[in-house]
């Protein structure tokens, strides 16, 4: 009687969560009992070969990434995924107005390049930023806030969409292709400061046909200013697809006389050691190189965009189904015993719950005050009078 | 009663009497009011001269602060402007560039708001147009637009405005154009010591700052007090200057018509009319309360300035004056003379009759006070 009591006790002990629910499956049980000391500590990946110009040797075919790192990168891949869906939904809902450029399917891109500089580098790229103002240090909270216009968000309510920036991060640029001599610019500084920084610039396969880039690349080549260029060719420059914008889309070749590399920009393994690559050339004083990513978005150009009058759902879903980034992460994770898929849950969850959160207080927290809109017109000003809609309307300029 | 008052103010006695000063030829010399402030130790500089001490100071000054453009190094500057600064500096702190506006002009306000202080040249203004974006969309509204998160420190400097014989696509003024957008600050040099005192102010402001200077000026040589040869003499942006006192009417102007406008005021004064000569100094933002007070003493404004007369600078001070105090004290209406409303010719008949004279402000003069 004893032993048998001994027998349930122990069981029921063992796994409550079997108990509570029979329904559940019996592997099930087994999972939440293993221990974290099961999984391996890291695992070695065979990644892309990177397409080369004017360079003898690329970034390595092989990588290794530790059980943290896998973690880290899947966490945050999935907190931008879930974070432009909200701003989708919230879009939809009228709660976020004006321009929406969404980031997902491209997650691997900026996760991957954080994952390979330092939070003292720079980065700069064009206005569809969410991701980046993300892995460079914004909080959710803080963006959606910023995508509501609210006093919270990390622009005040000033930015929007568009112009979201961080330390280190120069935005959220609207004018398409002006980020790229920005970059350069910062490049510059990063040279004349001595402090062996570089800059990422980032733009689109739309952007590369822009004339101020290649002036950019001349004065980058010719000053040996450490700036990566990195072209996020999503196939679409808005409506228009690469092949009827460019007469080259080899656009790792665009920059002639620098060198590039063509990423397959879905594999935020590939995109990372492209990046340390470049970092490194950059470092090493060989002066700029380019970085095309081969990424692809799964919204329209904009919320105004459907994004399927000139693509098909058949290819939309093509790349969901083989390329998603974050999917091709998990299974590797899981394939190679660096995690478990309920662990893997966990984080989904705990990041759903996050930009639940994150989205209540971006819907109620309130506008910013009218008094502040005439604030940061300068930079460390003293107050001055600005001129409302008529002469008899007068606002405060604080800095 | 209204009627009575202005009776009585044209009965008042006239202000102090300033001993009009000769303008032989084209140089210029710099009108003192009040006082004569002790002469002992001021010099002749050239505007030239004095753009080139304030860069030399400032590259001194500040190691962040370095100036770019086409042939401002070795060539020394299309217009000398930065003589000797590249031998002194070098490559590092004093840029050649090729000829691309756009990606120059972006690289620079990118360098600012990395923490550099750059100066950027436009050979002259004309050429800013392909740059305009980096001016306006990056460099005035970055501030503004994260919340102050990040400042840009730079200067965008060159000739603004018509030269001599270079026709149309090089002459034209931007004053307005640049003037429109808050975010920028906007100043118009005319003697040597305002190019040095606002180029200095430029550079140590926190923010994107238009300097337009004129080619026809930097070869003229003025007065420089010794306090204006110190190295840290800035003038103040944002203050206008009252070049000569006058009770019968005020002359506003900017940049080179300053000139013209002292000297129309001293053709004038032979035949008893004191004209107040204000030189605005800056455009953006505008000291339109020293124009308001000189109107509620002189009772009369003319605007004065090379520009086109649509939506330019005299446009917006007489809009302003009639939006606040000094409109009622105004006799007449204020008038505004301006460029010929034409693209710039080449002949020179032709030229001469596209921008302000002498003459013209004085019969504009005459018209307002009815002489």
């Amino acid at each position: 009687m004893r032993k048998m009591l001994l027998a349930v006790l122990s069981r029921v002990l063992q796994s409550p969560a079997a108990a509570a629910a029979a329904a559940k499956p019996a592997s099930r049980v087994m999972v939440a009992s293993r221990n974290y000391a099961d999984f391996a500590n890291e695992a070695t990946f065979e990644i892309k070969k990177c397409d080369l110009h004017r360079l003898e040797e690329g970034p390595s075919t092989t990588t290794v990434m530790t059980r943290e790192e896998g973690l880290k990168y899947y966490k945050t891949m999935q907190s931008i995924r879930r974070m432009e869906l909200k701003a989708d939904q919230l879009y939809k809902q009228k709660i976020i107005r004006g321009f929406c450029h969404l980031y997902d399917g491209q997650e691997a891109c900026c996760v991957g390049i954080e994952a390979a500089i330092k939070p003292t580098d720079h980065v700069i790229t064009a206005y569809r930023a969410h991701g980046f103002t993300y892995t460079r240090g914004v909080p959710i909270r803080e963006i959606l806030t910023e995508l509501t216009g609210r006093k919270g968000g990390c622009a005040k309510g000033k930015g929007g969409s568009m112009h979201m920036y961080a330390k280190n991060f120069y935005g959220g640029n609207g004018i398409v292709g002006a980020q790229v001599p920005l970059g350069a610019g910062i490049a510059l500084a990063c040279k004349y400061f001595g402090k062996n920084e570089i800059c990422m610039a980032l733009y689109g396969d739309g952007a590369a046909n822009q004339g101020q880039i290649f002036e950019t690349f001349n004065m980058a080549a010719l000053w040996k200013l450490p700036c990566i260029f990195v072209c996020e060719n999503n196939r679409y420059g808005m409506g228009t697809s690469v092949e009827r914008a460019a007469a080259s889309t080899d656009y790792y070749r665009r920059g002639d006389f620098i060198p590039g590399l063509r990423v397959d920009g879905m594999d935020v393994l590939c995109v990372r050691e492209a990046t340390k690559f470049a970092a490194e050339h950059c470092r090493s004083g060989k002066g700029p190189i380019v970085m095309e990513l081969q990424t692809y978005r799964y919204h329209g150009h904009s919320m105004s965009d459907p994004g399927i009058s000139y693509r098909t759902r058949e290819e939309i879903q093509e790349v969901r189904s083989k390329s998603d980034p974050i999917t091709l992460l998990k299974d590797r994770m899981v394939n190679n015993n660096l995690a478990s898929i309920e662990e893997l849950k966990d984080i989904d969850v705990a990041v759903r719950n996050e930009t639940e959160e994150a989205a209540q207080f971006a819907t109620t927290d309130p506008e910013p005050p009218l008094e502040e809109l005439c604030h940061h017109i300068y930079f460390n000003e003293p107050p001055f009078e600005v001129r409302g809609p008529n002469q008899w309307i007068k606002y405060k300029s604080g800095s | 009663m209204a009627v009575a008052v202005a009776v009585l103010r044209h009965l008042a006695p006239l202000g102090p009497r300033i001993p009009p000063h000769g303008c032989a030829g084209g140089r210029l010399l710099q009108h003192r009011r009040g006082l004569r402030l002790s002469a002992a130790a001021a010099i002749q500089v050239t505007v030239r001269d004095a753009l080139n001490q304030a860069l030399d100071e400032e590259l001194e000054r500040d190691e962040r602060v370095f100036l770019l453009g086409e042939e401002v190094a070795q060539y020394d500057g299309a217009y000398k402007i930065s003589r000797g600064l590249w031998k002194k500096y070098g490559d590092k702190r004093v840029i050649d560039t090729p000829i691309s506006e756009m990606g120059f002009a972006g690289i620079a306000v990118g360098a600012a708001m990395a923490g550099l202080r750059p100066v950027c040249e436009f050979m002259t203004f004309n050429f800013s147009m392909q740059a305009i974006d980096q001016v306006i969309n990056s460099a005035a509204k970055t501030c503004y637009m994260s919340a102050g998160l990040i400042g840009v420190p730079i200067v965008f400097r060159g000739p603004n405005g018509a030269s001599a014989g270079v026709a149309a696509q090089h002459s034209q003024c931007f004053a307005a154009w640049y003037g429109h957008c808050p975010g920028l600050k906007v100043v118009s040099p005319w003697s040597a010591e305002d190019a040095k005192g606002l180029l200095k102010a430029a550079i140590r402001d926190d923010n994107p700052v238009v300097m337009l200077e004129n080619e026809l000026l930097y070869g003229v040589p003025f007065e420089m007090s010794e306090q204006a040869q110190s190295k840290d003499f800035v003038i103040p942006i944002g203050k206008a200057k009252i070049e000569k006192q006058g009770t019968h009417i005020t002359l506003v102007s900017h940049s080179r018509l300053v000139g013209h406008c002292l000297e129309a005021a001293s053709v004038l004064a032979k035949e008893g009319v004191e004209c107040e000569v204000i030189n605005m100094r800056t455009i953006r933002p505008m000291d339109i309360e020293a124009v308001e007070a000189s109107i509620m003493k002189t009772n009369h404004l003319i605007t004065v300035e090379g520009g086109w007369p649509q939506f330019g600078v005299g446009a917006e001070i007489c809009a302003r004056i009639m939006e606040g105090p000094a409109f009622n004290y105004l006799d007449a209406p204020a008038v505004r003379v301006t460029g010929t409303d034409v693209p710039m010719p080449y002949a020179k008949n032709l030229e001469d009759n596209s921008v302000p004279q002498v003459k013209d402000i004085i019969f504009a003069v005459k018209k307002v006070l009815n002489v």
